[in-house]
C-alpha cells in the first residue's frame, strides 16, 4: 500500500483543484445574476421610491448598467478579484469590511454547531449500530428522525422559552454581554444558538454514522477480526470506524452547507450579529451589493470546505486517488 | 406490489407518518368547516388568551384572533405551497435528469455542470439569493425553494436512466428495433417512477420547513395572508407573556415535517429491495 502513495495523491490534488475552478466561475455568475435578474432597473429599486430621476441615472451609470451583460460581468469580476465588492447604499460604506466582520460571527456559530453535531451525532450513531434493533438503537433513531424534522427557528424559540425566560440559565440574544466581552462570555452566549443549529445536523450525522458502521460491520474482514479473538471495542475502534470514516466525512461536508444556510435563521432568532441576519435586512432594503457580497463569501467558503472534504477522502482512502 | 404494502405496514413509524400527513391534509382541506372563527377576526378585548379559554380552544394571538382557526387556515397555505414547490422541483429536476441521461454528450455536460453550480451553494442560502433577485413573496419563495431542489431530482433520475439503459432487457428491446423515444417512454420512465416517488416524500418535509423559514424571515408569505412560519415570526415578541402563541405554529410545522419524513423513510425501505 505504501508504494502507491506520493504521486497519486499529488495528481489527485491537482485534478481536484482544477475541478473547483468552473464551479467557482458558476457561483460568481449566479451571484452576479442576483442583481440583474431582478425585475426592473436595479438602480431605481436600490434607491427607492423617493429618488429623483437624476439620482437613478447617476447610479445607473456608476454601476455600469448601460453596458452589455458580459462586459458588466467581466468588470464586476475584475473588481471582486481585487477585493472590491462595491458599496452598500443604506450603510454608506464599502461592502467587504462589513461582510468580513459579520462573517466572523457566522463562522463562530457554525463551528459551535458543528461541534455539537459531532459530539452528539457520531457517538449516537456508533451506539445504535453496534446495538442494532435494541431499545437503545430504536430510541436514538427515534430521537434522530425527530431531530431532523425540527425547524431550527422553532427549536431556538423553544430553547429561549425554557432556558432563558423560565430557568434564566442562558442568555437569549447577542454574542457578548453589554459590558462583558471575554471568551467565557462568548461561549456562554454561544450555547443556545449552537445547540439550536447543531441539533438537526447531529441527527443527520447519527443516521449516517449508523448506516455506515452497519455496512462495514457486515464485511468479511470484520468477521475475521472477531474470529481471531479481538475484543469488540478494538474491532469497532480499529477496523470499523476507520472504514466508516469516509461516508461520515461526506455527510459532515454536506452538513457544513446546511449549517451555513441554517445560520441565517438561527442568527435571526438569537440576534446573533452574523452575516445571515445582515443579509435578511439587506434583501428587505434591496441592498444588492451587500447581498451579493454575503452570498459570494458564504458560497466560496462552502466550495472550499467541499474541496477539503474531497482531499481528506484521498488521505483516508488511497483507492480514491486512482479513480 | 402487495410486498411493498406489507413492508410498509410492518413499519409502525411509517403508518404513524401516513396518519400524521393525512390528518394535517384533512385539517387544511376542511379548514373552513372545522375552524370555529374567521382566522382574521380581530377581538382586542381578548388578546393573547390562554389555551382552553371558552370559545378559543387553543387561545388567541396578539390581535385576539382565534389560534385554532389560524392554524387550520395556515395548514392550507403551508401544505399547499410545500407540495406545489415539491411538484415543481420534481418535474423540473426529473426533466433535467432525463435530458442529461438520455441526451448524453454536450447535454449531459451542460446540465450536470449547472447542477454542480447549484449544489455549490448551501441549501438555504441559494433560496435566499434567489429571493434577493426576484423579491420577497409567496410565489417567489416557492420558485426559489423549487430551484434549490432541482439537483436532488436531476441526479436521481439521471443515475436511474444511465442504469436502466445498460440493462439487458432495454438492450434487447433496442436490438429488436424499438425506437429510442418509445424506449424512454416505456421502460426508462417507468423505472424512474419509484425513486422519484420516494424522493418526493422525503423532500416534502424539507420544502415545508424551508418555506416556513422564508416566511419566518419575512421573505415568504406577505401580510395579510399568513402561514405557520409567519405566525411564528409575529408571535416572537410575546413569548414572555404568551409562549403558546409561538409554540403552536412551530409544533404544526414539526408535525407536518415529521409526518412526511416518517412516511418517506417507510416508503424507501418498502420500495428498496436491498433492504428486505
Amino acid at each position: 500500500m505504501a508504494a502507491v502513495g506520493g504521486g497519486g495523491l499529488q495528481g489527485y490534488v491537482v485534478r481536484r483543484l482544477l475541478l473547483a475552478v468552473p464551479v467557482l466561475v458558476g457561483v460568481s455568475i449566479l451571484v452576479f445574476a442576483v442583481m440583474h435578474l431582478s425585475p426592473g432597473d436595479p438602480a431605481a429599486i436600490m434607491l427607492g421610491a423617493q429618488a429623483t430621476r437624476e439620482d437613478v441615472e447617476r447610479l445607473h451609470r456608476e454601476l455600469g448598467l448601460d453596458r452589455a451583460l458580459p462586459v458588466q460581468y467581466a468588470r464586476w469580476m475584475g473588481r471582486v478579484l481585487q477585493g472590491d465588492l462595491g458599496r452598500s447604499i443604506p450603510l454608506g460604506r464599502a461592502v467587504l469590511p462589513e461582510v468580513l466582520l459579520r462573517f466572523k460571527a457566522t463562522l463562530i456559530l457554525t463551528a459551535g454547531a458543528l461541534a455539537v453535531a459531532l459530539v452528539i451525532g457520531v457517538p449516537a450513531g456508533i451506539v445504535s449500530a453496534t446495538r442494532q434493533y435494541t431499545w437503545l438503537d430504536r430510541l436514538s433513531m427515534g430521537v434522530a428522525v425527530t431531530g431532523v424534522s425540527l425547524p431550527v427557528f422553532w427549536t431556538g424559540i423553544m430553547l429561549i422559552i425554557v432556558f432563558s425566560l423560565t430557568l434564566r440559565w442562558l442568555p437569549s440574544a447577542g454574542m457578548y454581554s453589554p459590558y462583558g466581552g471575554d471568551l467565557g462570555d462568548l461561549v456562554w452566549h454561544l450555547v443556545l444558538p449552537a445547540v439550536t443549529l447543531g441539533t438537526a445536523s447531529a441527527a443527520a450525522l447519527a443516521r449516517m454514522t449508523r448506516s455506515a458502521v452497519l455496512e462495514i460491520v457486515r464485511q468479511d474482514f470484520v468477521r475475521s477480526a472477531r474470529a481471531k479473538g479481538l475484543d469488540e471495542r478494538a474491532v469497532v475502534g480499529r477496523h470499523v470506524l476507520k472504514n466508516a470514516l469516509n461516508p461520515i466525512v461526506t455527510v459532515l461536508g454536506i452538513q457544513v452547507g446546511t449549517l451555513l444556510g441554517g445560520a441565517i435563521l438561527t442568527e435571526t432568532v438569537f440576534s446573533w450579529p452574523g452575516l445571515g441576519s445582515m443579509m435578511v435586512r439587506a434583501i428587505q432594503a434591496r441592498d444588492y451589493p451587500l447581498v451579493q457580497g454575503g452570498v459570494l463569501l458564504i458560497a466560496t467558503t462552502f466550495v472550499l470546505v467541499n474541496l477539503v472534504v474531497d482531499l481528506m477522502y484521498a488521505v483516508f482512502d488511497p483507492r480514491i486517488r486512482y479513480e | 406490489m402487495s410486498d411493498v404494502v406489507r413492508m410498509f405496514r410492518k413499519s409502525g413509524s411509517a403508518v404513524l407518518g401516513l396518519a400524521l400527513v393525512l390528518a394535517l391534509v384533512a385539517a387544511g382541506v376542511l379548514a373552513p368547516l372545522l375552524a370555529p372563527h374567521d382566522p382574521n377576526e380581530v377581538d382586542t378585548t381578548r388578546r393573547l388568551a390562554r389555551p382552553l379559554t371558552p370559545g378559543h380552544p387553543l387561545g388567541t394571538d396578539e390581535f385576539g384572533r382565534d389560534l385554532l382557526s389560524r392554524l387550520l387556515h395556515g395548514a392550507r397555505i403551508s401544505l399547499a405551497v410545500g407540495l406545489a414547490a415539491t411538484a415543481l422541483a420534481a418535474v423540473a429536476g426529473s426533466l433535467c435528469g432525463l435530458v442529461a441521461g438520455l441526451g448524453g454528450g454536450v447535454w449531459d455536460q451542460a446540465i450536470m455542470r449547472s447542477i454542480d453550480t447549484l449544489m455549490a451553494f448551501p441549501y438555504f442560502l441559494l433560496a435566499i439569493a434567489i429571493i434577493a433577485a426576484l423579491g420577497p413573496g409567496l410565489i417567489n419563495g416557492m420558485i426559489a425553494v423549487a430551484i434549490v431542489n432541482i439537483p436532488f431530482y436531476g441526479r436521481i433520475v439521471r443515475a436511474t436512466v444511465l442504469g436502466v439503459r445498460e440493462t439487458e432487457y432495454v438492450q434487447a428491446a433496442r436490438a429488436l428495433g424499438v425506437s429510442e423515444l418509445r424506449l424512454s417512454l416505456t421502460h426508462i420512465l417507468r423505472n424512474c417512477l419509484a425513486p422519484v416517488i420516494v424522493a418526493v416524500t422525503l423532500n416534502v418535509g424539507g420544502m415545508i420547513t424551508a418555506l416556513a423559514g422564508l416566511s419566518f424571515l419575512g421573505l415568504g408569505v406577505q401580510p395579510p395572508v399568513s402561514d405557520w412560519g409567519s405566525m411564528l415570526s409575529s408571535s416572537r415578541q410575546y413569548i414572555n407573556v404568551a409562549p403558546h402563541v409561538a409554540t403552536l405554529p412551530g409544533l404544526a410545522i414539526f408535525a407536518a415535517v415529521l409526518g412526511f419524513n416518517l412516511l418517506g423513510d417507510g416508503l424507501r425501505d418498502a420500495l428498496d429491495p436491498r433492504l428486505r
